[in-house]
């Protein structure tokens, strides 16, 4: 069964494979603060959207859709258009490229996020894993 | 979409007469004690005294540079106000004057937070030129800036494009005063450049070439640099092939290998060169089952059995142990020198250390905690991987 995306059930999947993931459960076990990544509207998508996900200590807290940047407190701030999330979810990009190639920007304790590569790479596992239907 | 990035690279005999044209006013030195009383300061001050240019000298990097030094130098900078800032040495003082220039430039950055996003601004005050003297790192010719945390014992993997080098001065005159272990262990480090950066997960059509042809210079140069340094031939072949290396690695990546000699050299200070390279012969053992098809390339390049999967994968782990031998390096961290109690007491640093360090996340197999506990494990006791 596949998730639409975007769509605050995809997000939930999301959740539920970061949750499953025993690798991600090792890696983020030190890990304490929360995203939002916008998906930014482009010619492929209308309309800019917004994810929130909680990450304590290995684990999912909480995630959804949600109406802005605003709407949740979060730590670290993740923005690409609707395109460049699509090949990352499709594992056509590497976000950790993606970012070095300015396709995506990242707000937030940068020197922290250095400290977790392990876990980033694992969420990106995860975020490739969930069964994704995207619009036509 | 990626980004292919190099100096101007000046190279061959010679090439540090390129200084004698160099328009500015004041460069910062970069480098360490070794280095001034080797004379090769002085060899590098008087070509810039020829191009007008007053030279002040940083001599301060100690090996595996840390973040305090890393200030120091952009303090010294900040006094001096270089239009020039120059990194002479190996890996360290050359990755010090990256961190340094960044610093001169950006005093409101921290260190550990120089990093491939945004944008550093730089080329406002300074620019940079590198000068290797070890046959290498190939740091004159990569943005990656490698600085030692020395309270929590933990090297990091730092650096943004932007903080490479405007010129590299790749003259074989400058390493030749190498003795046979420094030979051994930057040539080994151009090796494990060369080997990752074509089988890492990044690996690209425009690095391959550059890796492929490193690789066969080292297998080809390095036992014949080590036993005779004056064969000049040898050493200008090690010194291209180390910025071949440093041009592959430096734009795709580096992997496993590295992310276990930066822990192993953070806590016990094995040099960069001898650790990576003891480690690359199990990281291919490792990823062989899985990826078998990189390594295999990489053997029938260099002429060695090709069967074209994880067979031929294990003989490039042996044909590198091999060399490793013949110049005169350890093949396990026990041979290495290490005792193992005290390897054990740190195991899980290790561990935790290697699985975080940025150079892991192009590994064509994550190891899992406790797969990483035993590799680190057969490394030390000389056990091929079979697992």
């Amino acid at each position: 069964m596949a998730f639409k995306f975007p769509s605050d059930e995809w997000v939930k999947e999301f959740a539920r494979q970061i949750n499953s993931s025993k690798a991600y459960e090792e890696s983020g076990k030190d890990w304490e603060g929360d995203w939002i990544f916008t998906v930014e509207a482009d010619e492929a998508y209308p309309k800019t959207v917004y994810f929130f996900i909680g990450l304590y200590h290995g684990k999912v807290t909480d995630s959804a859709m949600i109406e802005s940047e605003d709407a949740r407190e979060a730590q670290y701030f993740m923005r690409g258009s609707f395109t460049t999330w699509r090949k990352t979810i499709e594992g056509k990009l590497d976000p950790i490229q993606g970012l070095m190639t300015r396709k995506f920007k990242l707000k937030g304790n940068l020197m922290k996020v250095l400290r977790y590569p392990r876990s980033a790479k694992e969420l990106v596992n995860c975020v490739v894993r969930v069964p994704t239907e995207f619009p036509s | 979409m990626w980004n292919f990035i190099s100096p101007r690279i000046v190279f061959g005999e010679g090439a540090l007469d390129v200084l004698d044209d160099l328009v500015g006013n004041r460069a910062l030195i970069v480098t360490d004690k070794v280095m001034v009383q080797l004379g090769l300061v002085n060899k590098v001050i008087a070509h810039l005294k020829k191009a007008g240019i007053q030279a002040e000298i940083f001599d301060e990097v100690e090996p595996d540079p840390s973040v305090q030094t890393a200030r120091q130098g952009a303090q010294m900078a900040q006094d001096v106000q270089p239009d020039w800032i120059i990194g002479l040495g190996g890996g360290s003082p050359i990755d010090a004057a990256k961190a340094i220039w960044v610093l001169y430039e950006r005093p409101d950055i921290e260190p550990a937070a120089i990093a491939p996003v945004g944008e550093l601004g730089l080329r406002k005050k300074a620019r940079l030129i590198t000068i290797p003297t070890t046959s290498g790192t190939g740091a004159e010719v990569t943005w990656a800036i490698v600085l030692t945390d020395t309270v929590e014992k933990r090297k990091m993997g730092l650096g943004h494009p932007e903080n490479i080098a405007d010129i590299a001065i790749v003259d074989p005159e400058m390493a030749a005063g190498m003795p046979p272990g420094l030979t051994a262990d930057t040539g080994l480090d151009a090796l494990v450049h060369a080997v990752e950066g074509y089988t890492c997960s990044w690996h690209m059509d425009l690095t391959d070439g550059l890796c492929l042809q490193a690789a066969r210079l080292v297998f080809k140069y390095l036992s014949r640099a080590v036993s005779d340094g004056q064969d000049m031939e040898a050493r200008e072949r090690m010194h291209n092939a180390a910025t071949c290396a440093g041009l592959g690695f430096g734009n795709a990546m580096a992997s496993m290998a590295h992310a276990m000699g930066h822990s192993l050299g953070g806590a016990f200070h094995v040099p960069h060169g001898r650790a990576v390279a003891l480690f690359l012969p199990y990281t291919i053992e490792f990823f062989a089952p899985q990826a078998p098809e990189r390594f295999a390339e990489l053997a029938a390049f260099m002429g060695f059995p090709n069967t074209g999967d994880e067979k031929a994968a294990r003989a490039l782990a042996y044909q590198i142990r091999d060399l490793c031998r013949k110049v005169g390096n350890p093949i396990s961290v026990a041979e290495a020198g290490i005792e193992r109690k005290a390897y054990e007491n740190q195991l899980d640093k290790l561990v935790d250390d290697a699985l975080n360090d940025t150079q892991m996340v192009t590994a064509l197999r994550t190891p899992s905690f406790e797969e990483t506990r035993q590799l680190f494990l057969y490394a030390y006791e000389g056990r091929p991987i079979d697992f």
